[in-house]
């Protein structure tokens, strides 16, 4: 593998930058003239928009301009979209609503944005916002998705009747109502999947700039995608045309799914330099992220899981309500579909599976993608019921998993997902032997002696990563395709620069891309430039998410250095005079195989552009593109243990181990790989136990938005983790990896919650397992004790 | 529009602000020192730690105004040109940072956090006195071996040098 080549655990090229206040995210830029802007924001869940004055703030000190939706409706910017279609089960399509981006006649959640106003500092800007006045007549709120589908609820949009998106559903209904009718136990369950909210460190910002002579825009934003956010702002919004129109997406702080949308500041920003003729930035504050950006979960399912009499799942059936919110974000009916329904075999072979799903308005901000994206609601959903099963059944948690893995692959589930290549048992007994699950009686008998309760839980999550191959999503409705692009540039003087289509906010690409070239070329990885995240120097790409950066990017790049390495082994052949195919590429030499003959790799590079002794008819240069279609999702899996101690005096839970066990196939660079799933465990124990975004049911106002009111996961709130990897690489990809970006927050949330109800002996308890619901159980259990 | 005159990473730096500026916005917007981030609006991330007369402070929490006179050292500030201080190469070596964002908070706090405890700081009490800083990427792990690693080494050196 080399020092610094795949496998290499090699500290990050990027890191100086950000450890010395060199990043340069969104909100650092700075360009002449530039304005800051403020958005007007309904204060009001629902309501009528009657209308606006904005004549007095216009006449506030400092302002330069005051712009409406109709002004932005008259200019011919477009609705927002959802970009993935879904079909009912009857065969219609989604009832997608209007979203403009500034309201014009209503407004469906606390937030939505009315107008922008352009001054010449952000405090006068705010202050004129303020001065705004917008007539509105309040219209009922509606928070929960359940409640929005009764009848009589608040009708949010015209096109949408009683609020339903769509009720779509996948599997089988007939042969899983069969399975579960001769079953021998069938356990059911009730699964909350808490709402949340995403919460990159970085809020939102974007900053649009008009060139009045080239009729040009340029736009800074903190995108995961910049390419598909200058596709979506061309095709869909009509800001400008492609050529026109310059995406670039700089250093981000995180984004986690939130940062994947294209969402109305940075269209309204553009649209009001042109009209202000000033560059305009807006920067987000934490409590309009909260109240703005997507969210992420808010699932309710009914499920219900039919065993045979030796303990073999026969059945799985789900019933499932998601909230989409006030509108459709670009990827949201996307994520409570195929990403999540899809996984519901998990690691088991299940023969027959019904999942039927209602997607439902409501007045609160959009749900869209959050780190893992269905799946996590799937683990949870499965790794929940699994544990419920066992106590039933009288099993281990392990001893019923095991009777039920998939063990011979590749395995096809009823639920569309092909598994390539996986060894569940592998991952649980690697973590059963970390937690050292067999001593757990005695650890628990000792905590017991202290006053404390203790208990211990499984998950075993499976995954699918890598989204996706393009002619697969098109068929299921993707307004897209997922493959990625790379152009690797070989400079004359053999130093390089791979160009890609992924963007990276905090996954490590500079480092583990060039690592890669790295390895093949055998130039250290100083000698690497990674580009990304401007649509004027990477021609196309679909950005970061889903995991997909290795899986898809890499195989990019893979495909390009392919190209180059032909190339220049077909000029090293000629300068030597050898056959081409006894040509390999050593730590940076070019060699005729089994002599002593040799080129440095800079001599070969300079060979390509000098073009003075090229074979005949050779193009000079040396650089290739290409672009790569994956075949299938990739599928990581694992298995996840926590261990906690509960003081029943006051129901805190503390969290005495956490062991993970993955596999995510080939590794590039395991300290990055580590730190993506300490990351991700973070956000699902986050998830299990702290976070919870709740709106007040009544007037829809968002109760939890700042961090006094929404738990983040702290120091002190975790431990340290204990991982390890099991490797069976896929066989999808030339470079056999998976992707390990979501897994910590798609595994953990279930263990934590079978290893709480584990301790204080019950079997249901929804998230976040708060002190106070932890103590609430433990006094119910109580009472229903002393009554028996 | 008040004029505020400080020492800032050992140079003093002057600027016209309006009194509700807050020192944080004053650095990154009139110093143009831009490693210093704003996080939240409720004084709970810590993505905007400075030092200010030798504690560590949220500069959110402050005036500009306030902070007039005052001597105050920034993430750029703490290493010499190209150079990383012990924290921030331990946090490069441990991958203590994934977006960089809450990074120089987190440093600045860990700095000030090793000169306080000196030689007895344990994962518990980094742990508790990360508290007010918040990260989303990293789920903290690494950054607590890094601020470990670092005091370690800072000890070590200290040790050397007192020898
Ligand atoms: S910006 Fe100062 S604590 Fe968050
Ligand atoms: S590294 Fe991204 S918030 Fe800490």
């Amino acid at each position: 593998m080399g020092m610094e080549g795949i496998g290499a655990r090699v500290a990050r090229k990027e890191d100086k930058r950000f450890l010395t206040g060199k990043g340069r995210y969104t909100d650092d830029m700075v360009v002449p003239g530039m304005k800051f802007a403020a958005f007007v924001r309904s204060p009001h869940a629902h309501a009528k928009i009657n209308g606006i004055d904005i004549e007095a703030a216009r006449a506030m000190p400092g302002v330069i301009d005051v712009l409406e939706g109709r002004q932005l409706q008259a200019d011919g910017i477009g609705n927002l979209i959802c970009g993935w279609m879904i079909h009912s089960k009857d065969g219609t399509p989604m009832k997608m609503g209007a979203w403009r981006p500034l309201a014009i006649d209503i407004v469906r959640y606390v937030g939505d944005a009315v107008a922008i106003v352009v001054a010449d500092s952000a405090g006068e800007a705010r202050d004129a916002a303020e001065a705004v006045v917008v007539d509105y007549e309040e219209l009922p709120a509606v928070t929960s998705a359940v409640a929005a589908l009764q009848p009589g609820a608040p009708q949010i949009h015209p096109e949408a009747p009683g609020n339903l998106i769509f009720d779509w559903q996948i599997g089988d209904p007939a042969a899983t109502d069969a399975a579960i009718a001769q079953a021998a136990h069938v356990t059911e369950i009730e699964i909350l999947n808490n709402r949340l909210s995403p919460n990159p460190m970085e809020p939102r910002a974007t900053l649009g700039i008009y060139d009045a002579a080239e009729d040009h825009f340029t736009c800074y934003t903190t995108s995961q995608n910049p390419h598909v956010a200058r596709l979506v702002m061309s095709a869909f919004y009509n800001v400008a045309p492609e050529n026109k129109l310059r995406v670039i997406a700089p250093d981000v702080g995180g984004g986690f799914g939130s940062k994947i949308y294209i969402y109305p500041e940075e269209i309204v920003c553009l649209w009001a330099s042109k009209k202000t003729g000033v560059p305009v930035k807006w920067t987000s504050d934490r409590t309009e992220a909260f109240l703005t950006d997507a969210h992420g979960r808010d699932h309710v399912s009914k499920v219900k899981m039919a065993f045979d009499k030796d303990h073999r799942i026969i059945g799985l059936k789900v019933d499932t309500i998601a909230n989409l919110g006030a509108y459709m974000s670009l990827f949201s009916s996307a994520v409570p579909t195929y990403l999540y329904a899809t996984l519901l075999s998990g690691q088991y072979d299940i023969p027959a599976i019904h999942a039927n799903v209602r997607t439902v308005y409501t007045t609160t901000v959009p749900v869209d993608a959050y780190r893992g994206a269905g799946r996590p609601e799937a683990t949870y959903l499965l790794e929940r019921t699994m544990e419920v099963a066992a106590r039933e059944l009288g099993l281990s948690p392990a001893e019923l998993r095991r009777k039920n893995f998939i063990r011979s692959f590749p395995h096809q589930t009823p639920v569309i997902m092909n598994y390539d290549a996986g060894d569940y048992d592998a991952s649980l007994n690697a973590a059963l032997a970390a937690a050292d699950w067999d001593g757990f009686a005695a650890r628990r008998a000792e905590a017991e002696s202290r006053g404390m309760k203790r208990g211990i839980g499984m998950s075993c999550y499976i995954e699918a990563c890598g989204i996706a191959p393009s002619q697969a999503v098109g068929s299921l409705g993707a307004g897209v395709g997922l493959w990625e692009s790379a152009e690797v540039r070989v400079n004359a003087v053999g130093t390089i620069e791979v160009l890609t289509g992924s963007h990276s906010h905090g996954q490590g690409h500079e480092t583990t891309f060039a690592q890669l070239i790295a390895d093949r070329l055998g130039v250290p990885i100083a000698s690497v430039n990674i580009v990304h995240g401007d649509t004027d120097k990477v021609q196309m790409g679909m950005g970061t998410y889903g995991s997909r950066s290795g899986a898809v990017g890499m195989s990019a790049i893979v495909k390009a250095l392919d190209k180059v390495e032909m190339k220049a082994k077909k000029i090293a052949a000629h300068l030597m005079e050898a056959d081409e195919s006894d040509i390999v590429i050593e730590n940076g030499d070019v060699k005729v195989a089994g002599t002593d003959k040799s080129l440095p790799w800079f001599q070969v590079a300079l060979a390509a552009y000098t073009a003075h002794n090229l074979p005949s008819g050779m193009e000079p240069g040396l650089k290739e593109t290409a672009f790569y279609d994956p075949s299938n999702f990739t599928f990581p899996a694992g298995c996840y243990i926590a261990e906690v101690e509960i003081d029943p005096e006051t129901g805190k839970t503390e969290i005495v181990q956490f062991v993970a066990a993955d596999d995510f196939g080939n590794i590039i660079n395991p300290l990055i790989v580590e730190g993506q799933v300490h990351g991700g465990l973070a956000q699902g124990i986050g998830q299990a136990l702290l976070e919870e975004v709740r709106y007040d049911e009544q007037n829809g106002q968002l109760l939890t938005a700042s961090y006094m009111d929404y738990a983040m996961p702290r120091a002190d709130d975790l431990p340290s983790f204990t991982l390890s990897h099991q490797n069976t690489p896929c066989p999808g990809n030339p470079l056999g990896i998976k992707g390990c970006g979501e897994a910590g927050a798609i595994g953990s949330p279930p263990a934590l919650i079978n290893a709480i109800t584990d301790a204080i002996g019950i079997n249901h308890l929804h998230m976040p397992a708060t002190p106070l619901k932890v103590w609430s159980a433990l006094q119910d259990g109580q009472m229903r004790q002393a009554a028996e | 529009m008040t004029k505020v005159t400080l020492t800032v990473n050992g140079r003093a730096m002057s600027g016209e602000c309006d009194d509700r500026t807050l020192l944080v916005h004053f650095i990154r917007e009139k110093l143009g020192l831009t490693g210093t981030h704003v996080g939240c609006d409720t004084t709970q991330c810590g993505a905007c730690v400075v030092h200010l007369d030798g504690r560590s402070v949220k500069s959110c929490s402050i005036l500009a105004v306030q902070a007039a006179g005052s001597t105050v050292t920034t993430i750029e500030g703490i290493a010499g040109q190209g150079e990383l201080h012990p924290v921030q190469a331990a946090f490069n070596t441990h991958h203590g940072l994934q977006c960089g964002f809450c990074t120089p908070g987190m440093v600045m706090t860990a700095v000030d956090m090793i000169a306080r405890h000196g030689g007895d700081l344990d994962e518990h009490t980094v742990r508790h006195e990360l508290d007010g800083n918040i990260c989303r990427c990293t789920g903290y792990h690494n950054i607590v071996k890094a601020v470990l690693a670092a005091n370690e080494e800072m000890q070590g050196a200290a040790r050397q040098a007192a020898e």
